[in-house]
């Protein structure tokens, strides 16, 4: 009841606060009436009616007091002043747009930048997968044969023997990496190039996965005797089938064969990587056979442990399995001999781990050093007020009065910047998406509620800090020292100096970790793009197609078709060279192949060797500059049964040749055959990132499995602009076979370029932060010195009237701001020297301690730190005593 | 909190300075039992308040305090009521009587 | 606490009440001179106190206020009890009747000495 009624009041209180004037009036108008009323009276009782008047007021107890009692009780008199100190905040700002400015910029980039960054990681790291219970879910490894390399990929047979004989999983799935389908244009489409994922079809139970739209896979359509059966992603069916649901049991073409298109799974949905396309039963896809390999690791497997199972435990038996394969095949040196696995969030998001947690950790500087800037700005601002606070100090305003304006006004910037701040974040997020797509579960990135309070909850922190910080200097017993000091002092307040210089060299040590770090990345990259693949590079055209197995099923078919292309290409009016070849240099593994040789000692049982192999035309090595080393190319002539013909690359021959002469040697590969060595050429890298391994080189045009190779990438050389070749080649490739599609149309440059976009990427943003960081240091040097010299203005003028040299006051000041950027060059430095270590892992070809970088970011910072210090500095020197001295 | 209680709560320099009256010295455990015993447990003393109270009377010098060992051998502080405390006491109570007359006399008028 | 203040805004409020009880609607001025003429010269009122007090109690539901015209045709604010005003004052009479009650008997103790 009494709860009840003071609540009651409350609501009446706070809606006082609006129609304040009319309220006003209308308590003035009950005022005037009761005085009315108490004067009439006073009269009727004799009084003159001055008498009468002054009687009823005194009675009152005065007009003002009355209403200002009054006003206290109809509203809530705190939040009145609340928004009183809000007012003044306001116009306090605005009294300094430009420090007012700054603080809010920093601020915002700080706050915009650390969200932005922190969402990124939170999503792509931290999130859970958008799967059923997905801490249960693993990916599963062999080691590699060798043990060297323990997260290999699953063979077949070994994926097999563990669905049949483990215990540890409740659902176990396969999925073949990088399949790429044929889609065949229907009315009048151009052919696509399409990525997928062949399957099992327990990839979805074991996902805890349902589709957007139809079904997935039933055992019965994952055997080899079933109808084509095709699951589409999301992006697919908008694409390409516009969205309309009539698809669904409609029959596509892919690789020429009829699919029953089956179910559409929702759109976030893109296991195992984000260009999967459609998904297709594999054990209908692949042979049988090619479902029981033990020594071709070519399958990605992932497991849904059961409840009970710790990971240990299952894979500890699947090591078990892999074992006993291995010991029942000792004569195939392939097979493993023990099986790993990795949660299955470590494995989505392994690759970028270290470079997204450098940029987070560049991020916190970022986000450090605009707190620090805040917090010297807000030092300065109390600073250059505390004359004025100490003088209404002295009169008697209230020191929690002073101390709330000074809270309230550091609350108003921080506000302003904060939401300033999160547009940023917001901004960056958008192009940070659109940007990476590559990047894995980059579709789980949104703008996180908690990650932006937070960060704002960090920055509001530092500068409700700092303005206490500035301000406890009013409270206590200094009010009489701030005013005698502000009055005539030299050393005026030198203790606050202090304070902001400390804040500066931390700031100019955090900008130089970011700097050294951003050139180390910076210089690591230009490593990457100017080393040699070993290959000619400039005006080099590459288009990748694969022949669909049902249409070129004979080995000559395909050969016909290799031969007629490269003939008619090679005829193209400007063309300098043309060739085919499996991968070109920078394309990426692509492939290898276990060997022995012939006219070495058997290895000891058990013990591979194994090399990359590629097949090419005989003219690649020429067309794309790869030198001939010792030895010819291939026999022009040579076609399906001549003799077998290989060609080894140089760090091939340095390796397994030592001191003799490999040509005429052989090669015993691809299901043991001799293969006679005709030729050394080159090294050439399979990726840019990575030095050259031993390579060998197979014929296109002869037989290899038995069969001939289907995928092959055309290169065009031209000494004009080669990307001109483009729509003429692909118009061949067209003539020959229209439902063919054509895939990654690049230019060499391009490809590296493919290949260098991590490093430019990750590159180009730490430089971002380290030239925001630069600025925002060299802003804070330029207001400390400001400041130091608009406080010293006095002595200086004193100075000058006593004869000092002007060229010396601006050595004097100059050094002034250089000793605390010195005193954060060092800092800074060592700093760098620890934390360049976290990125080794992403140099590439720079020692983290590289010297030009640690020698070159002293310069630049010295340079922009020497800019901002000199314009304060000028301006002590050009001080006129006599304005100085009048200055106080 | 009830109005009774307010307007005890309003009385308590009154209250205190009568129980030191009443009782002698006393300390401050003692002065809250008879309190709360005479107001028959309407007004539940804490420290938190009588406390304060205390140390306001003897800052304007109605009480006097010092240390001393109660009945069961405890140290204590004892409070006692000094000479202008004890004229404050006859002002408190003439005051409290003039307004409970007033309030009376507002309460029992009819037009 | 241990304010007189505090006693004076409860009786304050008690006594506007009953004010309010006795004579039915009424402006600030009556009931300021009505209190401080039935306290028979005992109590000397600043007639400014009781319009927060006034205030309060309707903020609280126990009066309710309207402009009005007076006997001699003035525009004035009527203040009038409300239902729960009417339980309020019945309470707090009853309350401060204990209180009273309870005063009396502690200051009639002897002292001591």
């Amino acid at each position: 009841m009494s709860f009840m009624r003071s609540m009651r009041a409350l609501f009446w209180r706070l809606s006082a606060f609006f129609r304040k004037q009319q309220r006003d009036a209308e308590f003035a108008a009950e005022l005037e009436s009761h005085l009315q009323f108490h004067i009439e009276d006073n009269l009727r009782a004799g009084m003159s009616p001055e008498a009468a008047r002054r009687e009823a007021l005194l009675k009152l107890g005065g007009f003002e007091q009355t209403k200002k009692n009054y006003r206290d009780r109809r509203g809530l008199p705190e939040l009145e002043a609340l928004f009183q100190d809000l007012r003044f905040g306001f116009r306090m700002l605005l009294k300094s747009p430009g420090s007012t400015a700054a603080v809010v910029i920093a601020l915002a980039l700080g706050i915009g930048a650390s969200t932005a960054m922190f969402t990124v990681v939170r999503s792509v790291l931290l999130r859970p997968l958008p799967f059923k219970d997905p801490a249960r879910l693993v990916r599963l490894y062999e080691h590699s044969a060798d043990d060297k390399f323990p997260y290999n990929q699953v063979a077949s047979g070994v994926f097999k023997a563990w669905k049949n004989e483990s215990h540890g999983f409740s659902d176990l799935a396969i999925v073949s990496l990088g399949a790429e389908y044929n889609l065949s244009g229907q009315s009048g489409q151009l052919p696509e190039k399409v990525r997928a994922a062949e399957c099992s079809w327990s990839l979805f139970p074991t996902l805890g996965v349902e589709p957007a739209l139809g079904r997935t896979f039933t055992p019965s359509d994952d055997q080899p005797s079933a109808n084509g059966t095709v699951v589409l992603s999301w992006a697919l069916w908008k694409r390409r089938f516009g969205g309309d649901s009539s698809i669904l049991n409609q029959k596509i073409r892919l690789d020429a064969k009829s699919y029953a298109v089956i179910g559409i799974m929702p759109s976030w949905f893109t296991y195992p990587e984000q260009r999967v396309q459609l998904w297709t039963p594999v054990y209908h896809e692949q042979s049988a056979k090619d479902m029981e390999v033990l020594d071709s690791h070519d399958f990605l497997a992932i497991g849904r442990l059961k409840p009970g199972v710790t990971e240990a435990q299952a894979t500890a038996e699947l090591s078990v399995i892999v074992r006993r394969l291995h010991d029942q095949h000792l004569d195939d040196p392939f097979v493993s001999k023990a099986a790993n696995s990795l949660p299955l969030l470590d494995d989505v998001v392994g690759d970028i781990k270290t470079s997204l947690y450098v940029l987070l950790a560049a991020t916190l500087c970022v986000l450090l050093i605009a707190c620090l800037d805040v917090a010297s700005l807000l030092v300065a601002r109390g600073a250059a007020r505390r004359k004025e606070l100490a003088i209404r100090s002295a009169l008697g305003g209230s020191r929690w009065r002073l101390l709330s304006e000074h809270l309230v006004e550091s609350l108003l910037l921080s506000a302003a910047g904060g939401g300033l701040g999160l547009l940023l974040a917001y901004a960056a997020l958008q192009w940070f998406v659109a940007t990476r797509q590559d990047i894995s579960r980059i579709e789980a990135i949104d703008m996180d509620a908690i990650v932006a309070a937070f960060i704002l909850g960090l920055v509001l922190l530092s500068a409700l800090v700092a303005g206490i910080a500035s301000s406890v200097k009013i409270s206590g017993d200094q009010v009489l020292s701030a005013l005698q000091e502000s009055s005539r002092s030299h050393s005026a307040g030198l203790e606050r100096v202090r304070l902001r210089k400390g804040l500066l060299a931390m700031e100019v040590g955090l900008t130089v970790m970011l700097l050294i770090g951003a050139g180390l990345l910076l210089k690591s990259y230009g490593q990457l793009r100017s080393s040699s693949l070993g290959c000619v590079t400039d005006n080099v055209l590459t288009m990748r197609f694969s022949l669909p197995e049902e249409k070129y099923a004979q080995p000559s078919q395909r050969v016909s078709f290799f031969e007629s292309l490269l003939e008619r290409v090679r005829a193209l009016p400007g063309i300098q060279s043309a060739a085919l070849v499996r991968a070109v240099p920078g394309q990426g593994y692509a492939g290898d192949s276990g060997f022995w040789i012939a006219e070495h000692p058997p290895l000891p049982q058990g013990q591979g060797q194994y090399a990359l192999a590629r097949w090419a035309d005989p003219g690649y090595f020429a067309a794309l500059g790869i030198p001939l080393l010792r030895g010819q190319t291939f026999d022009e002539k040579a076609r399906l049964d001549s003799p077998l013909q290989v060609i080894i690359s140089e760090s091939f021959a340095r390796q397994y040749f030592p001191g003799e002469d490999p040509i005429g040697k052989h090669l015993l590969t691809i299901g043991r055959r001799p293969f006679q060595i005709v030729g050394v050429v080159g090294d050439t890298r399979f990726t840019i990132a990575e030095a050259a391994r031993p390579m060998m080189y197979f014929p296109i045009y002869t037989s290899l499995y038995g069969n001939v190779p289907n995928e092959a990438t055309l290169a065009i050389r031209s000494s004009r602009d080669v990307t001109s070749f483009a729509v003429p080649g692909q118009k061949l490739v067209e003539q020959l076979d229209p439902e063919l599609a054509v895939s990654d149309v690049l230019t060499m440059d391009q490809l590296i370029g493919k290949s260098t976009l991590d490093a430019s990427f990750d590159a180009t943003l730490l430089l971002a932060f380290a030239v925001l960081s630069l600025l925002l240091a060299s802003v804070g040097l330029f207001g400390v010195l400001s400041y130091i010299v608009a406080q010293r203005t006095p002595e200086i003028g004193i100075r000058l009237a006593l004869g000092a040299q002007r060229g010396q006051l601006l050595r004097l000041t100059l050094v002034d701001g250089l000793k605390p950027a010195v005193a954060g060059l060092v800092l800074g430095l060592a700093g760098a020297a620890v934390a360049t270590r976290m990125l080794s892992s992403l140099l590439y070809g720079v020692q983290p301690l590289d010297a030009t970088v640690f020698a070159g970011v002293p310069i630049l910072l010295l340079a922009v730190v020497g800019i901002a210090c000199l314009l304060p500095a000028w301006r002590a020197s050009r001080v006129d005593p006599v304005i100085a001295l009048r200055y106080e | 909190m009830p109005p009774k209680a307010e307007v005890l709560q309003g009385t308590l320099d009154l209250l205190v300075l009568k129980t030191l009256d009443t009782l002698g010295p006393m300390h401050g455990f003692g002065i809250a039992q008879r309190i709360q015993q005479v107001s028959q447990d309407l007004l539940c003393l804490n420290q938190g308040t009588l406390y304060p109270a205390l140390l306001r009377l003897e800052q304007r010098g109605w009480i006097s305090s010092k240390w001393g060992v109660s009945d069961n051998n405890r140290n204590a502080k004892f409070y006692s009521l000094t000479r202008r405390g004890r004229k404050q006491l006859r002002e408190e109570a003439e005051g409290w009587n003039q307004m409970a007359a007033v309030i009376n006399r507002v309460l029992k008028a009819t037009s | 606490m241990g304010d007189k203040a505090d006693v004076w805004q409860g009786t304050l409020a008690l006594m506007i009440l009953k004010t309010l009880e006795t004579l039915g609607p009424l402006h600030g001025y009556g009931v300021a001179r009505r209190i401080e003429q039935t306290s028979g010269g005992l109590l000397s009122l600043n007639y400014g106190t009781v319009y927060p007090a006034l205030l309060k109690l309707e903020q609280e539901g126990s009066i309710e206020s309207e402009w009005g015209v007076s006997d001699n045709n003035r525009k004035a604010k009527y203040y009038k009890l409300t239902r729960a005003g009417r339980k309020q004052l019945e309470r707090e009479t009853h309350d401060w009747k204990q209180a009273q009650a309870i005063l009396a008997k502690f200051l009639s103790a002897e002292p001591s000495t």
